[in-house]
């Protein structure tokens, strides 16, 4: 019985037949259901808007603008889901069963682009790529004439491009592990059952990855709906940035929440849909038969494909990361100042902050998990971790419906008893920002926990119990150092995708805390790419820690 | 004497399945044994139970004349006194042999630590291996830390559950002798959990057959392989076969390979049916024998050979001849049953 590694009082767990309420909650069932509260709660208010519409806005936003918000967004989805199965899935293919020269530096060059968050490369690509840029000035002078074609960057097309780039490691990263897994003995079985190399990939390797690529895609178009800062720079109208005109433009928290709760209906049918096309594919990796063989790709078809892969790292990462040295070499003399420093404490105080209370909070969840595994625990537990699908803005809007709710409700008891008003105590305030981090990257903090803490067999504490240690002593001697690793790649990630963090900073940061990011949306708004380059290229710098790190152990880990 | 564990009619599962069905059990101080029995019988439930990881529904368990155990008492494991091998060892992975075996003496002094962890390791034939991590030992050698770590904090009764199995044939019989002196020096109780009859003859004093939760037969090899209890450890123990036959009197049972005489005597009427266990070492090939069969399959052993001898379609024994006879499959043989005791159950249709 695990959970009474912790607790040796504890009942037997009977409840595993029972409905989802469990007969007799335990603190297990407490604390993972008051975290699974701090999620639902900002969705409920968001679609609770409903109730008492603003209608007068709405009428306008619906009259003028929604239509296209709509189309804009199925636009945007469409182009880049299958930009990303597609890239995604053909470079998995190619440096996880083929062979070319420099094969083994594109397995980890390719995850660079992560390290990049999209409204950096949105940027980056405008001023690079715009009528008075660098490139098409070159052309020009190159040219002789300033009558040239050159595609607007400025367009659908160039959003979709950037965001594609931005987002395919998400579906290569998983393609290619599910590729590598797959085991030789399937695909031996297929060859010697008759199947050709190309028979191989579409009828056995393709499908065998199917929910792989399904989740990465989940993932990448749960980007691409949440994303702010890099639709905003192309100033391409979408839900967020609607969401966030409703809030700065109308002070309008209740249209706001109209439109996320659109917005967030929008996720879940991604989400369902990922669901469906998951729910009949459930495959194992099978034995592993080591890694699968590599087809080897000689002679020129093999230094395309290097040649092509190089011209890939080099439009997504390369160019765009020496273009941000160059613009911040520029201005370094002006720009690095104690305005900057004080931006990137704030940075790093809100990733360490909110890192910090994400990983204890995952901690617990993945314990409640382990001790307690029943379906009560099981459902808290993922509607808990359920942040990573709600988009920034939209939990920005939630929490903050909910923050001036509790606010009222308290300024109201005051007067009521006849005391001063104590004004805005959640609204506005540093621990309604922190609450909105943990929420949102919950899931990210508790993967890598409850990954290693899969892997501790449940003898381990056993044996510390027999050997006299009681439960909190087992806690700190034996579960607390071997966590250690997850614990530290929770608090990492977590930190990192804090400091990119732009929607839910932008609406909720309280007075005096800009971010980097904050200030990359300032300077881009007003055009000013050079002084948006020094924050971007700090979280980019920021972003390459975890990517260089994790994917050096990947690749470890799967040899 | 006092009994230093005393198990009165416990039960363990879930609602309406007993995994443990009404289980008795009582070990004398510096005894060992062994429970045995095929997987899914409740064994290490069992284990799993006096250790205090499993709690009981009815019964109780008491050590050293305290009860731990019962539906409404629970001592958590670390108040019990009692060691366990586990299966996978469950060595603590951070920590090097020596913090693994001390980690049961938060207690003792650094030199008083020490000096035991030492004595751990020469008793288990590891010195020298005192800094290294248990991710740099073989099987062999994580096992022997094991039992050691298991050791160090002096229990009163020791807990193996299929300390073995993740060994190869060869190491498991050493390495089993080698823990059973081991613990023999250390006047050890202890209770060793296996499916492997052969490692639970080396292991256990006495030896209790489990088989749906329950203790069919608790006693020693010999009399486990001789004097089986039941149809379920006749089966479970050694190789056998059974043969039909009708009582003639109390000693006396006739058989279609003729009479057959037994050393003791039945209390059932005469005309009874029985089925009577034949080992392989009471069924011998003899050339001149007038009783004919076939022989159906053999498998060579080594110092001996088993052969499967058939007397008609629906009926087989069992034969273990040295090997320098050397029949072959299809070859006609005579048989002779040569028996001094007979062990017969009613027959069943």
């Amino acid at each position: 019985m695990q959970e009474s590694i912790l607790d040796p009082r504890s009942e037997p767990d009977n409840n595993r037949l029972a409905g989802f309420l469990p007969r007799k909650p335990n603190k297990w069932h407490y604390t993972s259901g008051a975290l699974a509260l701090l999620v639902a709660v900002p969705l409920l208010v968001v679609f609770s808007g409903w109730l008492k519409p603003e209608t007068e806005i709405w009428s306008h936003l619906a009259d003028t603008i929604l239509d296209q918000l709509v189309i804009n967004t199925i636009k945007l989805v469409v182009g880049v889901g299958i930009g990303v199965v597609i890239l995604g899935v053909s470079l998995a293919w190619l440096t996880a069963r083929c062979e070319f020269p420099g094969r083994k530096w594109f397995d980890w060059l390719l995850m660079l682009p992560m390290a990049m968050p999209a409204y950096v490369l949105a940027f980056v690509a405008i001023g690079l790529l715009d009528f008075s840029g660098p490139v098409q000035t070159a052309l020009r002078t190159w040219a002789g004439t300033s009558n040239i074609w050159f595609p607007e960057i400025r367009s659908t097309g160039g959003l979709i491009t950037v965001m594609v780039i931005a987002f395919y490691p998400y579906v290569y990263m998983m393609a290619r592990t599910a590729f590598i897994t797959q085991g030789r003995s399937t695909l031996e079985a297929a060859r010697m059952l008759g199947a050709g190399s190309y028979g191989v990939f579409w009828r056995i390797a393709l499908p065998m990855a199917r929910p792989a690529i399904a989740a990465g895609t989940t993932l990448a178009l749960m980007e691409t709906l949440a994303d702010f800062g890099t639709v905003a720079t192309f100033n391409y109208d979408t839900f967020t940035t609607a969401i966030y005109q409703a809030w700065f433009g109308f002070f309008s928290l209740q249209a706001a929440s109209q439109l996320a709760s659109i917005l967030l209906l929008l996720v879940f049918v991604s989400l369902m849909l990922e669901k469906s096309s998951r729910s009949k594919s459930k495959y194992h990796d099978s034995m592993r038969s080591g890694e699968p063989p590599r087809l080897h790709l000689s002679g020129w078809r093999g230094w395309t494909v290097s040649g092509l892969l190089a011209l890939l790292f080099l439009i997504a990462f390369l160019a765009p990361f020496i273009q941000l040295c160059l613009w911040s070499i520029e201005v370094i003399t002006t720009d690095f100042d104690e305005r900057y420093l004080g931006l990137l404490g704030h940075t790093l105080l809100l990733g360490a902050l909110a890192a910090t209370v994400t990983v204890i909070a995952g901690m617990v969840l993945g314990f409640a998990r382990r001790f307690q595994p029943d379906r009560t625990t099981l459902v808290t537990t993922s509607l808990a971790t359920l942040g990573y699908a709600l988009p920034g803005s939209v939990l920005a809007v939630g929490i903050m419906v909910a923050a001036s709710g509790f606010d009222n409700g308290i300024n109201n008891l005051f007067e009521s008893i006849g005391l001063d008003m104590p004004g805005q105590i959640l609204g506005g305030s540093l621990l309604a920002l922190v609450l909105a981090y943990v929420i949102r990257f919950m899931a990210v903090a508790f993967g890598p926990i409850e990954t290693v803490l899969s892997r501790i067999r449940p003898s381990l504490p056993e044996a510390a119990r027999s050997l006299g240690a009681t439960s909190s002593q087992t806690l700190k001697a034996i579960y607390l150092p071997l966590l250690r690793p997850g614990l530290m790649t929770g608090l990492l990630l977590v930190m990192v995708d804090t400091m990119k963090e732009m929607p839910a900073t932008l609406l909720m940061r309280p007075f005096g805390w800009d971010t980097l990011a904050v200030r990359i949306y300032e300077m881009t708004s007003e055009g000013e790419w050079e002084r948006a380059a020094l924050p971007a290229i700090t979280l980019v710098f920021a972003g390459l820690i975890p990517v260089v790190l994790l994917t050096r152990r990947s690749l470890k880990r799967l040899k | 004497m006092e009994n230093l564990l005393e198990i009165e009619k416990i039960h363990c599962g879930y609602e309406g399945h007993d995994v443990v069905d009404d289980f008795d059990l009582s070990l004398a101080p510096g005894t060992m044994i062994s429970l045995l029995g095929p997987s899914g019988c409740g064994k290490t439930t069992v284990l799993r139970a006096i250790a205090g990881f499993e709690p009981v529904s009815s019964g109780k368990i008491h050590l050293d004349g305290r009860t731990v155990s019962s539906p409404k008492i629970r001592v958590s494991p670390e108040r019990r006194r009692v060691g366990m091998v586990f299966q996978d060892y469950a060595l603590f992975p951070h920590l090097d042999i020596a913090a693994n075996i001390a980690f049961g003496l938060p207690r003792e002094s650094a030199a008083e630590k020490k000096r035991i962890t030492d004595r751990m390791l020469e008793l288990v034939g590891m010195e020298g291996f005192a800094h290294r991590y248990p991710d740099e030992l073989s099987g062999g050698q994580q096992q022997r830390v094991a039992v050691a770590r298991a050791l160090a904090p002096e229990p009163r009764l020791l807990l193996l559950d299929e300390p073995f199995s993740n060994l190869d044939t060869e190491l498991r019989e050493r390495l089993a002798i080698d823990v059973r002196d081991m613990l023999k020096e250390q006047n050890m109780a202890a209770i060793f959990v296996t499916h492997d009859q052969n490692e639970a003859f080396v292991m256990g004093d006495r030896t209790g057959v489990i088989h749906n939760g329950r203790i069919l037969q608790f006693d020693t090899a010999f009399n486990l392989y001789h004097e089986p209890a039941n149809r379920f450890v006749a089966d479970f123990i050694g190789h056998g076969r059974f043969l039909q036959g009708e009582m003639l009197g109390p000693d006396k049972v006739q058989t279609r390979l003729g009479i057959l005489h037994g050393n003791r005597a039945y209390p059932w009427d005469k005309g009874t049916k029985v089925d009577i266990l034949l080992r392989p070492d009471d069924v011998l090939i003899d050339e001149d024998s007038p009783i004919r069969c076939f022989i159906q399959e053999k498998a060579f052993r080594g110092a001996d050979t088993m052969y499967t001898v058939g007397m008609n379609i629906d009926s087989e024994l069992l034969s273990l001849m040295p090997s320098r006879f050397d029949y072959k499959v299809g070859d006609e043989v005579g048989i002779e049953i040569d028996i001094d005791h007979l062990v017969l159950f009613r027959h069943q249709s």
